[in-house]
């Protein structure tokens, strides 16, 4: 295992399906009735936030206190941050204080690269979405989610999500979401078909392991799980599309839309959504939709990153009876 | 009145030949010269040029001295092999009055280690809006006769258009940095492939080729001559060579780092790499080292650009746009031109020396090695090998994305109107 997570695409097949197959153990402490294992005792996890995320924030603080780590917050509004205080100052006074792994979630894209890999400080960085360039354990979940609904919960261990048919929809050029999951999706075997208008589409997305559609009609029959992507109202302002409307009724998933997806297909959504326009209220409340499931798995999936990252090398729980339930 | 015999140089690449120096001049040039009471020299297989002139330097001074002044500058310059650059106008407060000009012209005369020849800027602190007095930073004791606006372009086409026609009354030069700004709102790296991986806001190819499309057409109209500051791109290329076979008065430059280094880079997220305009592809590359040995583009000129550590210790976004480049430039160009077979020196004394000199009516720099003219001389071992040490800069600054890497030749001596400034690769 590497010793920081910057981006989905340092991953390899084997190294995400073990941080899957490891979530899956980390998903059974939920289920007891004391959902904590001492495995962090005594490490301390810094929580280093430079936008507002509280949904990232408190899925990140829930997994450090499963795992029993000692956790900080640091905010960087009415720090000392927003006196003036740089990057590199920041991340050495953290340090100074001991923390064994820093995550960090940052406006400028490579942040928390510049931090693994300047001389600034020695502790393990877990990105927890940097600019419009990375959101590994947020891809992470994704893929944690579809194993689980598209192969199964057991049935999903030790696989990947070879010739799965994954279409994201939405702001790809402005997201960090798009960039991990395809990278990730694509080390997982599964094909990824990217929609959007051509406006919100990086210069250069040809050379993605992607395909590329304009249309999201002509790819939802063919769609093993769709997901939406934010797409900020404020967009329309710099001529990305004209209105809202339009997006909503060009890209929007509606009943009608989700209908001609195949059965077994689901909704996928990294949150928050924005309801009335890239999804409307009866499709992010449907059965398929699995938007609440995610949030859960995004715990797991996180207590298995901080686990491999911080050295454990020994089974994170006792070995688990074998299952014998059906799998969804 | 000193003198100094160069013994055995090859002069632009050519013959080894003795060059005399007595006070500020040339004497001769010849073989099997008498040394007399001369200082010699030996120079035997090393290369003379004339002294380089850079038509795009940040000196910073008045205002950044945390990051380079006029004597730090030159100091750097004189180490490169220079004896006169062009000091940008982006100072603060800005060269755009008579004042601040002779204030920079005044320092360089004091610095005594390079020509320093204040730029004007165009417009009133580079906001583009009102022309600055360009006759008055003409009239001035600096004789100004190349204004910019870099760092900003003059993205106003009307602005353009009467800033070109104003300065054809004192034979001046508009140097455009080209850059359609709204194209390039929160441009942080070459808008492409490796953008759309890294999730930088792009700075599109266009946004350069545009501006220049626009201004060849306007010099064209209003017959006038424009020089476009670092270009950076194929497209730019196209652009120019085309206006130049249709007669349009357009003279083009290209910095070292254009001609060597590449976007992939920028995947180290290394703020060293940060500049501006953006490191482009390996096809642009392609393109303007062949441009510029076919003379599209006219001259190297470095875009030297110090910034404090501090401004470049830190992520990208935050950090500063620019790359020093004056103690680089002719290892780098030696590299990309030279032992490519594209240029032999005799071309690189032409576009570092004598094409700056002519584009910015510089007298008394860009001359030939030859007898009675101004002894501005830059001696070159060639065949030197060494990494690059920042350590070691002249320079305040030490952003230079060369560090460690390993360059070709050195310059041993520099002299400014016969006195060395440069002696054995140290300052004098």
């Amino acid at each position: 295992m590497m010793r920081h997570l910057i981006s989905a695409a340092d991953l390899t097949r084997d190294d995400a399906v073990l941080i899957l197959d490891t979530a899956e153990e980390m998903a059974r402490v939920a289920d007891r009735p004391i959902k904590k294992l001492p495995t962090l005792r005594g490490r301390t996890v810094v929580n280093l936030f430079f936008e507002d995320s509280t949904r990232t924030r408190i899925s990140f603080e829930a997994a450090e206190k499963r795992l029993s780590a000692d956790v900080i917050n640091f905010t960087a509004k009415g720090s000392s941050v927003s006196k003036g205080e740089s990057l590199k100052d920041t991340a050495q006074t953290l340090e100074a204080m001991g923390v064994d792994a820093v995550v960090i979630r940052h406006g400028a894209s490579g942040a928390p690269y510049r931090l693994a890999t300047s001389d600034w400080i020695d502790a393990t960085v877990i990105n927890a979405g940097d600019g419009t360039h990375q959101h590994p354990t947020q891809a992470l979940l994704d893929a944690f989610t579809m194993r689980r609904r598209l192969v199964g919960r057991d049935a999903g261990l030790g696989q990947d999500l070879e010739g799965k048919r994954i279409t994201l929809v939405g702001d790809v050029l402005h997201s960090r979401v798009a960039r991990s999951n395809v990278d990730l999706l694509h080390t997982l075997g599964a094909e990824v078909t990217l929609v959007a208008p051509p406006t919100l589409l990086p210069i250069g997305v040809e050379h993605w392991p992607a395909h590329v559609s304009y249309d999201i009609d002509s790819v939802l029959a063919k769609s093993d799980a769709v997901m939406m992507l934010r797409v900020q109202r404020e967009r329309m302002n710099a001529a990305f599309f004209p209105t809202e409307r339009e997006y909503s009724r060009r890209y929007g998933l509606n009943g009608e839309r989700m209908a001609k997806m195949p059965e077994h297909a689901i909704v996928m959504h990294p949150g928050p959504m924005v309801r009335g326009m890239e999804i409307t209220a009866d499709v992010a409340d449907s059965d398929r939709c699995t938007v609440v499931e995610q949030v859960a798995n995004g715990v797991s999936v996180r207590m298995a990153v901080l686990y491999l990252l911080l050295g454990g090398n020994e089974s994170a729980t006792p070995a688990p009876a074998a299952r014998t339930e059906e799998s969804k | 009145m000193s003198k100094t015999l160069i013994r055995g140089a090859k002069v632009l690449g050519g013959e080894a030949q003795d060059v005399l120096i007595d006070g500020e001049t040339i004497a001769q040039v010849g073989t099997g010269l008498e040394a007399g009471d001369a200082t010699v020299v030996e120079a035997e297989g090393k290369i003379l040029l004339p002294g380089l002139v850079d038509l795009h330097t940040h000196l910073r001074e008045p205002g950044r001295e945390d990051s380079e002044t006029v004597l730090t500058g030159t100091r750097a310059a004189a180490s490169g092999g220079y004896t006169a650059v062009f000091a940008m106008a982006n100072t603060f407060p800005v060269a755009d009055t008579a004042g601040v000009v002779e204030q920079v012209w005044r320092l360089g005369q004091e610095s005594g280690y390079c020509d320093v020849q204040p730029i004007g800027a165009v417009t009133v602190g580079l906001e583009g809006k009102q022309l600055a007095e360009l006759g008055a930073m003409h009239d001035s004791a600096a004789g100004v006769k190349v204004f910019s606006d870099d760092g900003k372009c003059v993205d106003d086409a009307v602005i353009m258009r009467r800033a070109l026609e104003y300065v054809k009354a004192f034979g001046g030069v508009v140097a455009q940095h080209a850059q359609e700004p709204r194209l390039t709102e929160g441009a942080q790296m070459n808008e492409g492939v490796v953008s759309a991986e890294l999730g930088l806001g792009g700075w599109p190819a266009v946004a350069e080729e545009s501006i220049i499309a626009r201004d060849v057409l306007l010099a064209e109209h209003v017959g006038s001559r424009v020089h476009i500051c670092h270009l950076s791109t194929a497209g730019s290329v196209e652009i120019v060579r085309w206006a130049k076979s249709r007669g349009i008065d357009v003279t083009a430059e290209v910095t070292p780092h254009h001609l060597l280094l590449t976007d992939e880079l920028v995947r180290s997220y290394n703020p060293v790499y940060k500049v501006n305009p953006p490191l482009r592809t390996e096809k642009d590359v392609m393109a303007l080292r062949e441009a510029l040995a076919d003379g599209t583009i006219d001259i190297v000129a470095t875009d030297h650009a110090p910034h404090p550590h501090e401004d470049k210790d830190c992520e990208w976004a935050a950090a500063a746009m620019g790359m020093v480049g004056l103690e680089t430039a002719l290892s780098v160009v030696q590299q990309t031109m030279v032992e490519t077979g594209l240029l032999d020196w005799a071309g690189v004394a032409e576009r570092m020396s004598y094409a700056p000199a002519v584009i910015g009516r510089l007298e008394g720099h860009g001359r030939p090695v030859a007898a009675g003219e101004p002894a501005n001389l830059t001696l070159v071992d060639a065949a030197y090998r060494g990494q690059v040490d920042p350590a070691g800069f002249a320079s305040r600054s030490r952003n230079t994305p060369y560090q460690g890497r390993e360059l070709p030749g050195r310059v041993t001596h520099t002299f400014l109107r016969g006195r060395a400034t440069v002696v054995d690769g140290k300052l004098a």
